[in-house]
This record gives C-alpha cells, structure tokens and sequence, in this order.
C-alpha cells in the first residue's frame, strides 16, 4: 500500500491577494520509505507537509494517507516540527507519554516503549528533567521520541534540525537514521539542506519556488547504514552537483557574480 | 531549591530597612514633639495594639475573611469567565465590551448599592473584593490561555485527543504564569475592595477600626489596624507568591 498518495493537488491561500502555494503535486510515497522534500524557504514544502498531517485543507485534487481521503489529521501519524514543542511544565519522559494519554492508552504498558526510544536516543538519564534542562538537540530528540511512542506508521518531520548548528544537526542526521532502521516506518522529511536531504532518505523530491510544484524526484542508492563520511564520496557528489544544477536552472543559486 | 537562602536573605533584608524606618519615625516624633493625634511614635501604635489583641485579631480575622473569599471567588470565576471568552465566539463579542466598560465604573462608586442588594452582612464586602479582585484574573488569564505556541496547537491536533485533555494538559498549565500573575495583583487588589465594603456599612472588620476611630479622633487606632493591614496584604501576597513557585517551579530552572 502506499503510505501517502497525492493527485493533482492544489493550495490556494485565500485573501485580498490570493497565492497559488501548491501547484498540481503528485506524488506516491510508498510504504516503508524515507522521503525528503527539498526545496527553498517558502517553497510550500511546509505546507504539503500540514496537507498530509490534516492541518490546513487542499484546495482542489485529491490526497490519501495508507489508502483514506484526508479529512482532519489521519490516525497513527507522528510529527516533529521545527521547534521541539516539547511542554515545560512535564518533564522528558512525561512529554513522551503525552500522545499515549491522549490516545486514551494505558501508560504503564507505554513505558517499555518509552523507555526504549529514550535508550535509543541517548536520554536515558535525562527522562526525568524538565525540558529547559536540555540542549537543543537533546530536546529535539526528545520530540522525536514523542512523535514515535505511540508506533506511527506514518512519520512527518517539519524541518525539525532547522533551528540546530551545523554541528548538532550533523549528529541528529547519523541518530534520526540509526532511529529509522530500528523503526522503519515511513518518514516524510521537509528540509531545505541539500546534503540532509540526501544522507537521510531514499528518494528526494525537489520543489521548485512558490507556487510549489515537483521539478524532480530523485531515487538515493546508496547503501545504509550511512556514514557522515558517505558525504565526500563521488555518489553523493553525483547526487548533490545534480540538485543543485537543478536550483541553478530555477535561478535560486548563481555564481556568475554578474550585476544583473 | 538551589538558592534556599535567596529568599529568607531578600526577607532579613526587608526587616532590616523595616527598623530602620520605624526607628527613624520614633525619633522624628519624639524630637519635634508630634501630637498623637497627627502622627503616633510606632511604640505608642504598638502599646495600642497590645491593650486589646484579641479585639484587633478578631477584627482582622473578619477582613480576613471577606479578602480570601473575595478573592477565592474571582479567581475560580475569572478564570471561567477567561475560558468562556477564548474558546466561545459569540460570548466574546457580546460579553468582553460588557465586561470592559463594567470595569472602568469605579467600585468604590458602587459600593452603596450591594448594601442595599445584598443587606449589612459580610456579603456585600466579599461582593466587592470579588468586583475589585477578578478583572485583573480575567485579562492575565485571557492572555494565558491566548499564549499557547502555534506549534504546540498543531500538536494537539495532530494528537488528536479530546478537547477536554488538551485544555487540562496543555492550554491550562500554558496559562498558568499568567493566571499566578494575574493572582498576585488581585490578592491586593482583593483587600482593598473588602476596605471599601467595610468603609461602606460594617460593625467590624479593620476598615471598620480605621473610621470609626478616625471619628474619634483616636489616630493610634487608626495606626495600629493600619499596621495588622499592612502586615497582612504583605502575608497574602508572599502566601500566592509562594504557590506560584511551587505551581510553576518549572520555570526557575537552568
């Protein structure tokens, strides 16, 4: 079955200058496969993310998650966004814990489970700290945890190491897919990091600037587990030198140093 | 918890100033002569205050109570009010101006009336400290409950639970600084409405002390349930302050 499935979709923000944020996306993301969007700031990558999660409407087309018509936010999906939106009054492993009350699930026969998202990230000693407590990136994984308690087939990720350094987010990228081959659901990852983009998923899809619409969808072969220092080989070169053409031909990236 | 002195240091320092200030006074009455009935020397007020403490804590007792009351009822009926107008459209652009304007007509004004309405008792004195008490819990809560992070909202759809979880797990804990805030101002603002019911028609209480005292002219009277009345405000406050750190200890960390 195919995790997500978009026809022809279509985003128009209405108002007294109504933009066209998504123009004509389709897209099959199958089942078990870690997708990258990759795409400018304000590229609506964003936005057809929020479409998947049932958080703003499309407009015209037609989008199903594991094979229903989105209406509101389908059920078994986890999201990270951008910042952690972890809440400071619980501490980590309460956070964690807070779609398993929400679902109505017994937390006590969660807490195997929470406990081992916690080992796996490397917050075992930390689950009973409030999340002001922590880095950045240490509450950022927190979130991830939170967003995987409860099994989610589908996993939606909002640009969730924007807001890290360069240093962190390095380390978050080798975590977030030593996570996934433990977890291997499906995963949709908006970012605009061309080399994040790559390193992480099996098939990039390229947005082009607003309106959003596809200009590429690029199949990653290249063998997991990953090293960071896949980076420098040729294959990866291959991979980003061929996007980055693509964001060169959109205008988005010039290096002629010309005054136009 | 990490700076156990911080607190009880900020207190010492406060009585420090405190005696100073007393010691000041004395001396200043003492040196140029002050008549009692201007200004009493702190030690004549404390003499007053001990030829009857029982009348004087059984009085303060009674203002007591009508503040706690007061206040206790603007703050469980503030905060529905704040949660009415947040989450209910049409009961905010009804009641909100309603609410607004009622607010800008002075109590004090008002006052009389809940003697009529509501008779001698101590219910008309609890009446207004809740008048006075429960604006400021409306508006800090209505901006509370306003505060929740965009993305903290898109969590709780995405959690998809019911509306009742994400008020009490989410929305009401994210308001809560402000709701402490909101109390520490109406704490005071609740003993000064139970002074003016008092002022307004009461056989007891400190406001009662304060003018019919004053009408006798008796000025260590009125100094000494000045005295309890300062104490207490300054009781009351530390007391709200003291929950909000326990309720929201979460903030003073790191």
């Amino acid at each position: 079955m195919t995790a997500v499935s978009a026809r022809a979709v279509h985003k128009v923000y209405e108002g007294p200058r109504s933009t066209l944020a998504l123009d004509n996306i389709s897209l099959d993301i199958p089942e078990g496969q870690f997708v990258s969007i990759l795409g400018p700031s304000g590229c609506g990558k964003s936005t057809f993310l929020r479409c998947i999660a049932g958080l703003e409407e499309i407009t015209d087309g037609s989008l199903y998650v594991q094979g229903k018509e989105v209406k509101g936010t389908p059920d078994n999906i986890g999201m990270v966004f951008q910042r952690d939106a972890l809440l400071d009054w619980r501490t980590i492993e309460k956070n964690i814990m807070l779609p398993i009350e929400f679902a109505k699930k017994s937390v006590d026969a969660a807490r195997p489970a929470m406990k081992k998202l916690l080992k796996l990230t490397g917050l075992s000693e930390f689950g009973d700290r409030y999340p002001r407590e922590l880095s950045g990136g240490m509450r950022q994984r927190a979130a991830i945890c939170r967003a995987l308690i409860d099994s989610p087939d589908l996993l939606l990720m909002d640009e969730p190491f924007g807001a890290l350094d360069a240093l962190t987010r390095d380390q978050m990228n080798v975590e977030l897919q030593r996570i996934w081959t433990e977890v291997r659901n499906t995963v949709v990852f908006v970012t605009h990091g061309i080399a994040e983009a790559v390193f992480l998923a099996d098939k990039v899809v390229v947005f082009s600037p607003r309106p959003g619409r596809i200009v590429e969808v690029i199949d990653i072969d290249l063998p997991r587990p990953r090293k960071l220092s896949i980076r420098e080989s040729a294959q990866f070169g291959t991979y980003t030198q061929h996007i980055r053409g693509l964001f060169e031909g959109m205008g988005l990236i010039d290096e002629s140093g010309d005054d136009k | 918890m990490k700076k156990p002195h911080g607190p009880l240091r900020s207190f010492l320092l406060g009585c420090v100033s405190f005696f100073i200030l007393m010691l000041i006074w004395e001396v200043c009455v003492r040196a140029f002569g002050v008549r009692p009935i201007m200004m009493p020397a702190p030690s004549a007020i404390l003499r007053e205050l001990a030829t009857d403490p029982g009348w004087y804590l059984g009085n303060a007792g009674y203002t007591l109570m009508t503040t706690v009351v007061g206040f206790a009822l603007s703050v469980v009926i503030g905060v529905v009010i704040a949660v009415l107008l947040v989450s209910v459209k049409w009961f905010e652009s009804s009641i909100y101006p309603l609410i607004v304007s009622f607010n800008s007509v002075p109590k004090v004004a008002i006052a009389p009336l809940f003697v009529v309405w509501l008779g001698t008792g101590a219910e008309p004195q609890i009446a207004i400290a809740f008048l006075i008490a429960v604006f400021a819990i409306i508006v800090d809560a209505v901006h509370g409950l306003r505060s929740v992070p965009a993305d903290v909202m898109d969590l709780g759809r995405v959690l998809k639970g019911s509306a009742w979880d994400f008020f009490f797990k989410v929305r009401l804990p994210c308001a809560l600084p402000s709701i402490l805030a909101g109390m520490k101002v109406s704490i005071s603002l609740a003993l000064v409405g139970a002074i003016v019911g008092e002022f307004v028609a009461s056989q007891r209480g400190l406001g009662y002390i304060i003018l019919s005292s004053q009408g006798s002219f008796d000025t260590p009277r009125v100094f000494a349930a000045l005295f309890i009345l300062a104490a207490m405000g300054m009781i009351l406050f530390s007391l709200v302050e003291l929950v909000e750190r326990r309720v929201t200890h979460w903030r003073h960390i790191a």
